[in-house]
């Protein structure tokens, strides 16, 4: 199948000179609509860039942006219209992602009328009623004239995801989409979320810092771990959660605390040479986990930046040296 | 690691009588729409040694907890009624009476609180060094040297590296060196108890493994008494002897980390733990809990989880249950707890371990 949004060697930097900063560099994936797929790292890894230029909000320094095959930047104005409405985003914060001052019917009506989706106020609202009910905000009529200070933080992620509805979106990037959400509700929101992929096709590019909700949601789909700007790892979740070959994906699935007492005094230790991320702004040469590397090879690591090679087990791993070697994250 | 070196209380402390004990411990905060009733008389005993972990959501009145404990609460809180006792060396003080000079005392080297490493836990203008001569001279410990020394070791201690942090502001440093910073000013004064409050929150996910390792020692090898608040439930298994649930400002369970991790009998933690996932765990269907945390100002009658709980029954609706025995050294504040018992038969929650150089796991859905 024709992937529906793919990114070649896309490169975004921030500032200028000495302060320049690559923040996403060289990132190439394709997603096929209907799959599921989970962008992980660390804060400043670049996710979140990419998510940004992925659904448009953020032009890319160098590197295409290629939706349903073609080149966003080469779009003429219909079909960019279009490209945008089938993209939609959904950000961490619904705190600050909803308009305070308007109702949640204006929230939801105003791009429905705005787009041309329906005709008409009475159209507007009875739409408006039925997509809070997709997003499990029932009695839909309770919710629709209340302002957004009047919900809880689970119940305004709903509100957002019914906005990012109202325009019929193939594919959705939820960035941190429930990091702020109370645990006992996050996983009523990834039902949802699941239920929309089922139900509308949609295809989504779910970010996250939690591997662990990263495995639930794309349980079916496939992570893709970035590290300081580049892709050091992807595959199936399956693949990668239980065989991770990339040093830093075993590292950090070997540090994530887990909720099992049983399972967190089993995990492995995996000592790091150094504790500290290297900052963006001075980079290391070569493979930028080396300095940090337990199986770091002087004169090879730090020379060159090592290329993304395919694995027989599916994925691409970006380390010649461990490509081939498994461990096993418990002991 | 520096530890072996360290001079603090080595004497096996497990022996000692509790040094925090609550008793019926009642906090409310006064609003313009009335008192929010943030905790309802909590009462437990904090054995030596050991590392108890106060899991819940927003709201709860875990922190709540916490801040009352060392009195740092905002002066629109009181805390009536409730006793709180800390013990040391025979000495037995009933900490709600101490004067405000005795409470600084008491704060620091007695039972100190670490905050979440945001950069508002430091003075944004003092460097490292600064801060923790403060602290010193403000307990009366005026000898330069040996702070500093005491710093040093500290600070080795966190794994720091004390030439680059000690003359650091706080901005300079990273997340998890800020945390480490917090953790090691906070043993200064050889504190017998330490209060965490969310430790590993908003940090990376390496860092907060090197955080858990240093607790981890502190906890077994220096037998620190410790207090872990956290909506982490993560941070509970990896750390804590014993967990204690709490919801609109109760506990409402109260057991061994394996007790409440495997054998709940609460409706609300076995909530929690179906809503979590594990990365190295079996693929697991999670639950969600309907609904959400109730308002603490018009709290609902009878049991305060009832309008969320699968097992309420009419009984519920009416009575608050107390913590009752469900097991050794375990109890719960449920009306149904033996159903709960009964769904734990059918359903378990060991989730077994990922095999992890088979990837022909069970395919499964969710939704």
């Amino acid at each position: 199948m024709a992937p529906i949004i793919e990114v070649r060697n896309l490169t975004k930097q921030f500032g200028k000179g000495a302060e320049m900063v690559t923040a996403v560099d060289s990132v190439s994936f394709a997603i096929e609509p209907g799959e599921t797929v989970c962008l992980v790292g660390e804060s400043g890894c670049g996710k979140s860039t990419t998510g940004r230029m992925v659904a448009g909000l953020l032009e890319a320094t160098s590197g295409e942006v290629i939706f349903e095959g073609k080149n966003i930047k080469q779009l003429d104005s219909a079909a960019f219209r279009r490209y945008r409405q089938t993209v939609q985003i959904i950000h961490q914060d619904p705190y600050s992602s909803l308009n305070p001052t308007q109702t949640i019917r204006q929230i939801i009506t105003a791009p429905l009328l705005r787009h041309n989706k329906v005709k008409g106020k009475s159209a507007a609202e009875a739409r408006a009623l039925e997509l809070l009910e997709v997003v499990d905000l029932t009695p839909a009529r309770d919710v629709i004239d209340k302002y957004p200070h009047q919900l809880s933080g689970g119940q305004r992620q709903r509100v957002a995801v019914a906005r990012a509805l109202t325009v019929d979106p193939k594919f959705i990037v939820a960035d941190e989409a429930v990091s702020m959400v109370d645990v006992s509700i996050r996983v009523s929101i990834l039902t949802m979320l699941a239920r929309l992929k089922k139900e509308f096709d949609v295809t989504f590019l779910f970010i996250t810092h939690d591997l662990a909700l990263a495995k639930y949601f794309a349980w079916q789909g496939r992570i893709t771990v970035m590290y300081l700007g580049r892709i050091v790892e992807d595959g199936p979740t399956q693949r990668l959660i239980t065989d991770p070959r990339h040093p830093y994906t075993q590292a950090l699935l070997s540090a994530v605390p887990e909720a099992d007492p049983e399972l967190a005094h089993h995990k492995r230790e995996i000592e790091l040479r150094d504790a500290e991320i290297p900052s963006l702004l001075a980079l290391p040469r070569g493979c930028t986990f080396h300095p940090r590397c337990p199986y770091f090879v002087a004169g090879q690591c730090d020379v060159a930046v090592p290329p993304l090679e395919a694995l027989p087990e599916g994925g691409r791993v970006a380390c010649p040296v461990r490509m081939g070697e498994r461990i096993s994250l418990l002991v | 690691m520096a530890s072996s070196n360290l001079d603090w209380q080595t004497d096996d402390k497990r022996e000692h009588p509790a040094p925090l004990t609550l008793e019926n411990v009642h906090v409310s905060y006064a609003t313009r729409r009335g008192k929010v009733r943030a905790v309802r008389g909590v009462t437990v005993d904090l054995h030596a040694g050991e590392s108890l972990a106060l899991i819940g959501e927003s709201g709860s009145g875990k922190s709540t907890l916490g801040l009352a404990i060392v009195r740092l609460l905002p002066e629109t809180a009181e805390v009536v009624p409730g006793v709180i006792t800390y013990r040391r060396d025979g000495r037995e003080i009933d900490v709600l009476k101490l004067k405000p000079n005795e409470m600084r005392e008491f704060r620091w080297s007695d039972c100190a609180m670490v905050f979440q490493a945001a950069l508002n836990a430091f003075n944004p203008v003092l460097k490292v060094w600064a801060q923790a001569l403060d602290t010193a001279k403000a307990h009366g410990w005026s000898d330069k040297d040996a702070v500093r020394k005491r710093l040093v070791e500290l600070l080795e201690f966190v794994q720091l590296d004390p030439k680059r942090v000690i003359d650091a502001y706080p901005h300079e440093l990273s997340g998890g060196m800020r945390q480490r910073v917090l953790l090691a000013l906070s043993l200064l004064l050889n504190p017998q108890v330490l209060i965490l409050d969310e430790p590993t929150t908003a940090l990376d996910i390496i860092t907060q493994r090197t955080i858990i390792k240093l607790l981890r020692e502190l906890k077994e090898d220096q037998h620190f008494t410790m207090i872990f608040i956290s909506h982490d439930l993560a941070i509970a298994a990896e750390l804590a002897d014993r967990v204690a649930t709490m919801y609109a400002g109760r506990i409402v369970e109260l057991g061994t980390s394996e007790d409440i991790f495997y054998r709940p009998r609460h409706p609300y933690t076995l909530g929690l733990i179906r809503a979590v996932p594990t990365v190295s765990g079996g693929f697991e269907q999670l639950f969600s809990i309907p609904g959400s945390p109730p308002d603490l100002v018009e709290l609902p009658p009878g049991c305060k989880f009832h309008p969320r709980c699968a097992f309420a029954s009419e009984r519920c609706k009416q009575e608050e249950p107390e913590l009752v025995e469900v097991g050794p050294n375990h109890t719960a504040a449920c009306w149904n707890w033996v159903q709960v018992e009964d769904e734990l038969k059918r359903n378990p929650l060991h989730r077994g371990a990922l095999n992890v150089l088979d990837t022909a796991v069970v395919s499964e859905e969710i939704a």
